[in-house]
């Protein structure tokens, strides 16, 4: 299940709601990105996180639905926040549940990354050097493409 | 009639979020948008417009600049993506 919010969520809520999902579940794993109060040594004070109303849940429903049917899943739990985020809040979670961990972890990672480099977002980074939007990094990029066959 | 959006720093350079247009008549693909959009308003729109890591989507879904564009489309051109 997929939201795109503005509101905060709490990881142990969604957690617990996974644990009830089956009672097959033999592992859960969760990612939760925080904003940073430094970025490229810069001091920033503001995120401003814009997405595509519509595109922006499709893609990642398409990613979701990728992880599927690479890893054998029972939940698949994913939030991202848009509006104003302040340093130290959280802005995304991917939690995954499924019988055996190597499959939880592999798709919790590989989620993520495609949240990176292909889901429709776009940050703005407010700080006292001014503002500028961010781009994908090529870290980010290449840890894409380990997933490729 | 189509629906051009428009996000994120290509957005702020425009000044513009969305808006709708008459699709001239005959087969149009994103690259004959992109041209006309740029011969008809300007240097502000071929520079937001012209970056060549722009990314465009037809009904949502990222395409090439071949892509035909057909009445009641929904068009969107923003630059790469920065979330997660």
């Amino acid at each position: 299940m997929i939201s795109i919010q503005q509101e905060d969520f709490d990881i142990s809520h969604e957690v617990a709601k996974l644990r009830a999902l089956s009672g097959e579940t033999g592992a859960i794993v969760t990612f939760t990105g925080l904003v940073r109060d430094l970025s490229s040594g810069q001091v920033v004070n503001q995120l401003f996180l814009e997405h595509y109303p519509g595109m922006t849940e499709k893609s990642i429903g398409a990613i979701v639905e990728e992880s599927r049917q690479r890893w054998d899943l029972l939940g698949v739990r994913v939030i991202h926040r848009v509006g104003v985020l302040n340093p130290a809040e959280q802005i995304v979670m991917v939690a995954v549940s499924a019988r055996h961990r190597s499959n939880a972890f592999s798709a919790c990672e590989f989620i993520m990354d495609y949240l990176k480099t292909r889901a429709p977002f776009w940050k703005k980074e407010k700080g006292r050097g001014g503002e500028h939007w961010l781009e994908t990094k090529t870290t980010d990029f290449d840890a894409a493409e380990r997933w490729l066959d | 009639m189509i629906d051009i959006l428009y996000f994120a720093r290509i957005r702020e350079s425009l000044g513009l979020d969305k808006e709708r247009l008459e699709l001239p008549s005959g087969p149009v693909d994103v690259a004959d948008l992109i041209t006309h959009l740029t011969n008809t308003r300007g240097e502000l729109w071929s520079q937001a417009l012209g970056q060549a890591n722009l990314l465009v989507s037809v009904n949502q879904v990222l395409v090439k600049p071949d892509h035909k564009i057909c009445d009641g489309d929904e068009v969107a051109f923003f630059p790469p993506v920065s979330g997660g």
